[in-house]
């Protein structure tokens, strides 16, 4: 049985009853993020690939890392403002009479839709996968690009 | 066969290990089988060429390194970054049963494929047993 420390107002109704376990809540919370600190970057999202998603004035990037496919197991289109990254990684069966000592590579399919935060002109998307790493290049729609403005004194 | 859909695991750190060049260190997935002739080691190094691979076996000890190329995102704003990258890095301990001066590797999509034949003694021979 918990025994609580009687400070004037414990059992007074002018005081919040749930003051305690709100501030036992955050100092637990704040525990549990501190354990994880570890952690390096954002969290993934749990699906394979894991991607990068980056920008410049003219294009946009995305590049997952996909050790063991090549550009023929790939399947990558774009749909309205989404992109769809989809294949098979396959693992080549190795000749009969072999035992295993590990097996940490797994095989399987995968596939992964983003959505696009700038309109991308679909016709002039580039696919490269180069040593296991996919780069696709987005080039940004004409109107999506930032255009300057001149001003003048007047 | 079923299909299955592959899962994300995110990339292992190497901790404990500190390297002359700063950066993150990953461990690269592997499998290792073996036939009576060699042993086959087969490593998930994506963004690794094959020109920046280095095998060094320092008498039973392996060591793969493999040094990525930056991807490329130094001018770019970054949106997303799931996953991070830096250079690769596992240690194996070998028996001395390898015979060293005959080890090929090669690269292929970011998998390191090295073989590792066996030495001629360590080649399980059959012993026949006559009757009589």
């Amino acid at each position: 049985m918990a025994i609580l420390r009687w400070r004037p107002g414990t059992f007074g109704w002018h005081r919040d009853p749930f003051a305690e376990v709100e501030s036992l809540h955050r100092e637990m919370s704040r525990l549990m993020d501190s354990l994880s600190g570890a952690w390096r970057g954002v969290t993934a999202a749990g699906v394979f690939p894991a991607l990068n998603v980056s920008e410049d004035r003219d294009n946009l990037y995305v590049r997952a890392e996909l050790p063991g496919v090549s550009a023929k197991d790939l399947d990558i289109s774009v749909q309205d403002d989404n992109l769809v990254i989809k294949g098979e990684r396959r693992i080549a069966a190795e000749s009969k009479g072999v035992s295993y000592h590990r097996r940490e590579r797994e095989a399987g399919t995968f596939q992964r839709i983003i959505s696009l935060p700038t309109r991308v002109d679909g016709g002039k998307v580039t696919a490269v996968c180069k040593n296991g790493v996919l780069t696709v290049t987005l080039p940004k729609a004409a109107e999506a690009k930032p255009r300057q403005i001149a001003v003048t004194t007047g | 066969m079923t299909e299955m859909e592959l899962q994300l695991r995110g990339k292992q750190e190497l901790k404990g290990k500190e390297q002359t060049k700063p950066g993150p260190v990953f461990v690269p997935s592997v499998d290792i089988f073996e036939t009576e002739q060699e042993i086959t080691l087969l490593a998930d190094m994506p963004g690794v060429a094959s020109d920046r691979v280095s095998i060094d076996l320092n008498e039973d000890q392996l060591t793969l390194t493999g040094d990525v190329e930056a991807q490329g995102a130094e001018k770019e704003r970054v949106l997303l970054r799931e996953y991070e990258t830096g250079r690769f890095q596992r240690s194996f301990t070998v028996s001395d049963r390898i015979d060293q001066g005959k080890i090929t590797a090669s690269m292929s999509d970011g998998v390191l494929r090295l073989v590792l034949p066996k030495a001629e003694k360590a080649k399980p021979r059959r012993i026949e047993v006559k009757v009589g």
